[in-house]
This record gives structure tokens, C-alpha cells and sequence, in this order.
């Protein structure tokens, strides 16, 4: 591979790659995503290769993989240019009737197109999916499309382009105005303006002239998987991204911090640092403009906490992960105590976007705070689970319905807890509220890292808030007070209220903990961790009231304050639950209505399961 | 020089102080507990908290590693203030309510219950032995292993560390171990023989201790 010597040449490789593609007749796509992984397309990708040799096609089609497509629940998606047929469920058995029919003969197969569960259409290609339809996928797409371990797919798609700009005509000032204009605000959590954090940066002095750049890529919100999509397919977004921001706040060295779950991000990250080295993209006399810029790639220590700057710092520096008091800003004061900048992989990612096509393009997406695109993760009761990304503002029920598909196996919508498990839950009358970094706090919850939650009306809301109290007091660093015993006494606190031993002062302390947890937490792991608490009692009161005045909880969920009977009108005496019933609590003739006995009964729920006629009834 | 306002009085403080450092220079009096003159300010038993005020915002930040800067306004007393730390001892006491120092201290601040479910870790994660045993005595055998509540203090291979000079300062640093409170029982989680005893004539196990009668937060011994 040849290095590229001036910024001018980056559009020149870029032609040269077209041309050599133009000459293929077909572009078959086959996804790599975590999802599909799972379910064996590496067969699948070998199965067509073999196909294409034997058919003797193999010159005229161009196979190659793709990062995530998003609709996880799909199976092995695989996608045939001309014409974008979009096939899903793809085994190796199909690849030698795709080759044949498809790909020689220009048929669709109606058997691996997608059915929408709902309407029942069938989708000949992407855009025709309602999944895809409603979304605005701006990062998502280019992971769709691009080969992340071939720099060529990223520079043919346009990739390089905006550092090229940024080298030969933009001084470091204009870049952060350009982001400015565009409004971006951090994705990693708090929304901070992301052109204030690198203008501190740029200011902010150093005696020997060493600035940092930080990429956070720690993500650690459990069913939260964004950041991973975006490094395993599409790493070289988030290099362009970092060496425009090396350029405008002058550092020349960067650190990609990846959580070490996450083996394939780092693999293809450091792919595409080398191959991006190779073409003189990075490391020295970057494309003969004089400008260095070198990225290392480190592994978390493996905690949700290393995630926060100051831990995430104290990691890269060797130390232990604990966050430390923070009171001069880490763009002053960071990286061994040096300026440093320290972004998400999602705000990283955006910027060749902004620099390509301008701050007020991408500031009219969204609204007028939060601007831009957000990736978020849909996972719970809903039916279509996976990432989606939509312009930020998007009012929740379109998420919920038109994308996600709606809440299955006709239960209602309860809540959605955005923002990950320190984030807050909204109840289902609220889902008209547009998502967006400023109402999602009003309303009491945050944006967070995107991820979003959805419960259907099967969900105990104290239950719910205790999973993640649970969660936070695990992951607690356990270096202060308020927060290492904070959230044991409250997961204690939970835990009685569940197992009907709350009072109504239960509830008064737990609030009185929250606020001061809020109010005294050493870093905003600790000052964050009472939103589900406080959310969930800011909507769900009466079910906190229910659990500890009335000893019921209304969802059935709690087992200590439920008890099991058996609807007689509805029982058709068929038996399966007496058969089932562990301790034999349940009986009854066959072909009457059976019943249960409750001093038996330890509510382990087995016989609700069991019933195919809801018949077995909670109270 | 720099020039801060702490509860309504303007304090000059040098570069570099903190706002603990600086309130102390005028004798205001912010409790502490992972303080400790010599050794690195570590911030995590947040008893020292102060209400930083900002216009019409204010939040609370640790005094002991907040560094004292021009204009601040600093209100070290306030309803929130004390809100915050009456919690805070709260959950001290339930880890480790045989501390005297602790139980002094809940006292002072009026503390009449610890609502908490009781924990008795005895150890209350300040620091201060491990920061000693570095930093004091050069020595560093002594640090902390785990996360969350199954942080502890502990040696390489919990065993006496080669590094150990016998000098016993951890256990003198120890809010813990320095005094241990010898109630034998403990009423709503808190010690009933000396501070919180009043009022005297119905105290059956009174020390007669100097505290004033009947100051608030005293509760009767029963
Ligand atoms: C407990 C905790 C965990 C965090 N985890 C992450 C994370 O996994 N990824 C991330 O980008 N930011 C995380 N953050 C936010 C970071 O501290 C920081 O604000 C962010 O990376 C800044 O980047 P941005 O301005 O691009 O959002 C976390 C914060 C806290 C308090
Ligand atoms: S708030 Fe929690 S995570 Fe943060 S420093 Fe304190 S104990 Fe550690
Ligand atoms: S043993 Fe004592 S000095 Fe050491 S951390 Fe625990 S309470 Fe603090
Ligand atoms: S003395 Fe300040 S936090 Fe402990």
C-alpha cells in the first residue's frame, strides 16, 4: 500500500477505488454484526464464496462483509447490489439457490424476504422495511455499507475526505467553529458542547506543549452495545474523527480506551490504525502536511465506573480506576495532568460527518439544543429489539411503535427507562415527550450513553428500581461513603419494600437518601445512582404505596405479596397446572375448574406459565 | 492572596489552600474524618461537605479537597449541609457503631436515630491507615482491595507485609479502633452511655459528661 503524500490525493485513491469497483457486476453484502455472528454467517459467507468459484462468477461479484445492520432479530442478513435485495435468515444451504436465481438470474427469492409481523408486507430492499423507513442513519448506514477491515470501503464511501479538508484549508480555529455551528454535544452521557470542551482544550496551557485526546469507549450499561457497533464497524469514522480534533486543539497523541469485553472492537480498531498508518493517514507527516498524530489502544480494567473521566484517567495512567475529585477540568488538567480532551466513540464518529457537510447541516437535524443524529439501543418488551438511530427529538412513541414494532403478545406499555441504569424511567403517558438531552431531564430521566428500555404492564416498578440499584451497588467503586453504603442500604431498603416489609417510612428514608446521595456522592456514579428510585416514585408512587399499605403488588411480580388463584370460568379443567405444580398445591378433576391451595402454594409462578388459558389469576 | 466568602465573612487564603484549610484560619469549624494534617486530602467520608453557592445554584462539594478560589461563597452550616451530613453519619454509624468518635460526632450533629439496617463492618473505609502507613512511614503495606461494599483494607495476600515497621500507626489513625465506644447496647443505633444521654436526673447510666443538658438532638435514655 502506497502512503498518500498531500491531502489532494485522498480524492484521487478515492476515484481510483471506484473504478476498479464500477467493473463488478454485483456487490453481495453480508453482515457481521455481533447479532449475526451469533448465529453463524461466517458459514454463510464461506457457503457463497464456494458457490460464486463453482457457477465461475467469482471475477464479475464483489463479496464482502459489513458491520451491523440493526435488525438483530433477523438472522444473517445478506444484501445484493444492483437492486439492494435484502435477504434475512440466510443459512448455507440458500447460498448456492441465491447464486443461481439471484445473482444469474436476476430473481428475487420470496422466501428470505422480510415479512413485517404486523402489516404482513413483504420488502424486496432495506428501505422498504418500516424498521429502517423511520430512521435517519447517518452513522448506522455507513456501518451497513462498509467493510470495517478495508480502508478502501471507507475511502470510496467519502471516508478521509473531511480530514483532507481539514489539512489543506481549515485552521484549527475554524474547525471548532465548525462544531460549534453544528451544536454537537458529547454522547457519552452528560451532553456537554463538545466545541467548548476542545476550545479549553486548545486554550488551556501546557509546559512542554503535550495535549491528549481520549476516545471513551468503555461503554458499560448493561444491554448498551452502540459504541461497540460503531468501533467494530466503522473504526476508521472514529480515527478521522480523533485526528480533526488532534488538529484543532493541537495534540499528538491519542488513547482508545476499550472495555475488554470487547475483543473484536479492539482487533478492529487496530486494524484500521495500521492500515490507516500504512496510507500515511496517521503517525507521522500525516498526507506530507507536517502534522503528527499517533493513537494507542487500551484495554479497561473491566469496571462500569472506569467509564467516568477521572477513573477512566487514574486507568490510563496506571493507577486504579476510582474516580477522583474533579475540580479543575480535564481539558486543563487530564491525562498526566496535561490538556486533555475526552469524547464518547459516538461524538468521535460525528465529526468527519459535520467537517464533510458542514456545522448547520447537521445542526438543522434534531432540535434546537440537542442537534444531530442519536444511536440508541431498543431492547425489553418490544418487538423489533436492535440499534436505531434517529434525529434527535423524536418523539418516544414513534420510537416505540413505528420502529421498535410495538410492545408484543398484546400486553400494554408500562414504561421506558432511558439512559442506562443510572438513567430514570418515563411511565407510558408520557411518550409523546420529544427525546432530547433537555427533556429528558425534565421529565426526571437523562439521554445517557441511548440506551432505552422498554416495560410492558408485567413489570413491578420496584422491582424494576431495585435491578438496578442491584446493579449500581456492584459496580460502586466503594470509595465514598454516601454511595458504597448508600446504595446497600437502599437495595436493602428495596428489597423490604418487595418482600412486604417496607413501611411508609421505608419510603420517607429512601427518599431522604436519594437527595443526599445526589447531593454528596464523590463522582456522578454515586450522584446519578437514585434516578430509577426517584423516577420510578415520581410516576409509579401508588405502587410503592401498594407494596407497603396495601402488602400487594399490583403488577404480580413480587412473590411475598402475591397470591395465586385459578379462574374458574376460564379453567378448562385440562390438569397441566396440577401436573407442574412443584408442591403439588394444585388440585382438581379433570375437566373442572381446578384450584390452588394457598398455604401450599411458594408463588413460584410455575402454574401461570403452565396455563394456556390464563386462567391462573394474581392478587 | 485570594478572597472567599465563608458563611458571610470574607477570608483571605493563600494559593493553593483548601476550603477546609482557609475556614480553619478563622476558627470555623467543618467536621472531618478522612482528614488528617499530613497526609493527601482523599475526599470520601463527605462529612465535610459545604454548600458551594453559585447565584441562584448551589451544590455540595467535599471541603477538604475543594481548592480555595477567588469569589467563592461558601456556606458551611446550612439546613442542606446539615441534612446531608446527618445522613452521611447515619450510614457511618450502622457500618461501624462502635466507633466513639463516630458516636461523639452523631451527637454533636443532633443525630436521634440511625434508621439504617445495621452492618457492623467496622471499618469505615477512610483511608487514613493506608494513606499513614505510605505516607507517614514510607512503608505502603497496607491498601484496598475489592469494590463497592466488599471494599476493604487489606496486606498483600492478607498476610503481616514485609514492609510493616510495627509502628502501630494505623490502629492510632484509626477512627475506629483509637476509642472504641463501650455501651453494651445500642438504642436505634446509637450509644447511650455519655453524649446522648439527657437529661441527666432520668439518665440511669449517666457519666455526667460536660454536655450541656437538653441540647437539641440529647435524647432520653431509657
Ligand atoms: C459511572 C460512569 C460511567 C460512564 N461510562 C461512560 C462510558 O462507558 N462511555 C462514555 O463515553 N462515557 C461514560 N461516562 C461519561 C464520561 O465520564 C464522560 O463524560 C464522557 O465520556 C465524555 O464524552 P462526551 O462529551 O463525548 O460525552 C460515564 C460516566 C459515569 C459517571
Ligand atoms: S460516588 Fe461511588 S463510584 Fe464515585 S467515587 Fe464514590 S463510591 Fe466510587
Ligand atoms: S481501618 Fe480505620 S483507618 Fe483504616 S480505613 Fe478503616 S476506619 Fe479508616
Ligand atoms: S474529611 Fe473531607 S471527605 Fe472526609
Amino acid at each position: 500500500m502506497s502512503r498518500l503524500e498531500g491531502p489532494n490525493q485522498i480524492a484521487e485513491l478515492q476515484r481510483e477505488i471506484l473504478e476498479k469497483r464500477g467493473k463488478f457486476g454485483h456487490e453481495i453484502a453480508v453482515c457481521g454484526g455481533p447479532g449475526c455472528r451469533a448465529i453463524g454467517c461466517e458459514e454463510v459467507f464461506r457457503a457463497l464464496r464456494d458457490e460464486f468459484q463453482r457457477a465461475g462468477c467469482g471475477e464479475d461479484v464483489h463479496l464482502k462483509w459489513t458491520g451491523c445492520r440493526g435488525l438483530c432479530a433477523g438472522g444473517t442478513i445478506v444484501v445484493i447490489d444492483p437492486g439492494g435485495i435484502f435477504y434475512q435468515g440466510v443459512t448455507p444451504e440458500d447460498a448456492r439457490e441465491i447464486v443461481e436465481e439471484t445473482v444469474l438470474r436476476g430473481a428475487v427469492i420470496e422466501r428470505l424476504l422480510y415479512v413485517d409481523p404486523t402489516s404482513g408486507e413483504i420488502a424486496r430492499a432495506q428501505d422498504e422495511i418500516p424498521f429502517y423507513r423511520g430512521q435517519t442513519r447517518l452513522l448506522l448506514e455507513q456501518i451497513a455499507q462498509l467493510d470495517p477491515s478495508n480502508i478502501e470501503d471507507y475511502v470510496a464511501a467519502g471516508g478521509y475526505a473531511a480530514l483532507a479538508k481539514t489539512l489543506d484549508r481549515l485552521q484549527p480555529a475554524e474547525v471548532i467553529e465548525e462544531i460549534r455551528i453544528s451544536g454537537l454535544r458529547g454522547r457519552g452521557g452528560g451532553g456537554f458542547p463538545t466545541a467548548r470542551k476542545w476550545t479549553a482544550c486548545r486554550e488551556a496551557a501546557s509546559s512542554d506543549g503535550t495535549k491528549y485526546l481520549i476516545c471513551n469507549a468503555d461503554e458499560g450499561d448493561p444491554g448498551a452495545y452502540m459504541d461497540r457497533s460503531i468501533l467494530e464497524g466503522n473504526p476508521h469514522s472514529v480515527i478521522e474523527g480523533m485526528l480533526i480534533g488532534a488538529y484543532a486543539v493541537g495534540a499528538n497523541q491519542g488513547y482508545v480506551y476499550v472495555r475488554h469485553e470487547y475483543p473484536l472492537a479492539v482487533q478492529s480498531i487496530l486494524t484500521a490504525r495500521d492500515q490507516a498508518q500504512a496510507r500515511g493517514l496517521l503517525g507521522e507527516n500525516i498526507l506530507g502536511t507536517g502534522f503528527d498524530f499517533h493513537i494507542k489502544v487500551s484495554r479497561g480494567g473491566g469496571a462500569f465506573v472506569c467509564g467516568e473521566s477521572t477513573a477512566l484517567i487514574a486507568s490510563l495512567e496506571g493507577k486504579i480506576g476510582e474516580p477522583r475529585p474533579k475540580h479543575v477540568h480535564t481539558a486543563v488538567r487530564g491525562l498526566f495532568n496535561k490538556p486533555t480532551v475526552l469524547n464518547n466513540v459516538e461524538t468521535w464518529a460525528n465529526v468527519p460527518l459535520i467537517i464533510s457537510r458542514g456545522g448547520a447541516w447537521f445542526a438543522g437535524i434534531g432540535t434546537e439544543s440537542s442537534t444531530g443524529t442519536k444511536v440508541f439501543s431498543l431492547v425489553g418488551n418490544i418487538r423489533n429489539t436492535g440499534l436505531v438511530e434517529l434525529p434527535m427529538g423524536t418523539p418516544l412513541r414513534m420510537i416505540i411503535e413505528s420502529i421498535g414494532g410495538g410492545v408484543p403478545g398484546g400486553k400494554k406499555l408500562k414504561a421506558v427507562q432511558s439512559g442506562g441504569p443510572s438513567g430514570g424511567c418515563l411511565p407510558a403517558d408520557r411518550i409523546d415527550l420529544p427525546v432530547d438531552f433537555d427533556r429528558l431531564a425534565e421529565a426526571g430521566s437523562m439521554m445517557g450513553s441511548g440506551g432505552l428500555i422498554v416495560m410492558d404492564d408485567e413489570t413491578c416498578m420496584v422491582d424494576f428500581a431495585k435491578y438496578f440499584v442491584e446493579f449500581l451497588a456492584e459496580e460502586s467503586c466503594g470509595k465514598c461513603v454516601v454511595c458504597r453504603e448508600g446504595l446497600d442500604r437502599m437495595r436493602d431498603i428495596l428489597t423490604a419494600i418487595t418482600e412486604g416489609n417496607g413501611t411508609p417510612e421505608s419510603i420517607e428514608l429512601l427518599e431522604e437518601l436519594c437527595e443526599v446521595m445526589k447531593d454528596a456522592s464523590l463522582c456522578a456514579l454515586g450522584a446519578t445512582a437514585p434516578n430509577p428510585v426517584l423516577s420510578t416514585l415520581r410516576y409509579f408512587r401508588d405502587e410503592y404505596d401498594a407494596h407497603v399499605n396495601g402488602g400487594r403488588c399490583p403488577a404480580g411480580v413480587c412473590r411475598a405479596l402475591i397470591t395465586f388463584h385459578i379462574d374458574a370460568a376460564a379453567c378448562t379443567g385440562c390438569g397441566a397446572c396440577a401436573r407442574e405444580c412443584p408442591e403439588g398445591a394444585i388440585s382438581g378433576e379433570i375437566g373442572l375448574a381446578h384450584s390452588i391451595d394457598a398455604e401450599m402454594c411458594i408463588q413460584c409462578g410455575i402454574c401461570r406459565t403452565t396455563c394456556r388459558f390464563d386462567a391462573v389469576m394474581t392478587d | 492572596m485570594i478572597e472567599l466568602t465563608i458563611d458571610g465573612a470574607k477570608v483571605r487564603a493563600e494559593e493553593g489552600m483548601t476550603v477546609l484549610e482557609a475556614a480553619r484560619t478563622q476558627g470555623i469549624v467543618i467536621p472531618t474524618l478522612c482528614h488528617f494534617d499530613g497526609l493527601s486530602p482523599y475526599g470520601v467520608c463527605r462529612v465535610c461537605v459545604v454548600e458551594v453557592v453559585k447565584g441562584k445554584r448551589s451544590s455540595l462539594e467535599a471541603s477538604c479537597t475543594l481548592p480555595a478560589s477567588e469569589g467563592l461563597v461558601i456556606r458551611t452550616g446550612s439546613p442542606r449541609v446539615q441534612r446531608a451530613r446527618k445522613v452521611v453519619m447515619e450510614l457511618l454509624l450502622s457500618t461501624s457503631p462502635k466507633s466513639k468518635l463516630l458516636q461523639d460526632m452523631a451527637a454533636n450533629m443532633g443525630v436521634t436515630k440511625v434508621r439504617f439496617q445495621q452492618k457492623d463492618r467496622d471499618c469505615i473505609l477512610c483511608g487514613l491507615c493506608v494513606r499513614y502507613c505510605e505516607q507517614q512511614m514510607q512503608s505502603g503495606g497496607l491498601g484496598f482491595v475489592g469494590r463497592g461494599v466488599s471494599r476493604r483494607v487489606g496486606t498483600a495476600f492478607d498476610e503481616m507485609p514485609e514492609e510493616c515497621r510495627n509502628c502501630g500507626g494505623c490502629e492510632w489513625v484509626c477512627p475506629v479502633c483509637e476509642q472504641a465506644c463501650r455501651a453494651d447496647d445500642l438504642i436505634d443505633g446509637l450509644c447511650g452511655g455519655c453524649l446522648n444521654a439527657v437529661p441527666v436526673e432520668s439518665c440511669p447510666i449517666c457519666t455526667e459528661c460536660s454536655q450541656s443538658v437538653g441540647a437539641e438532638g440529647h435524647r432520653t435514655f431509657r
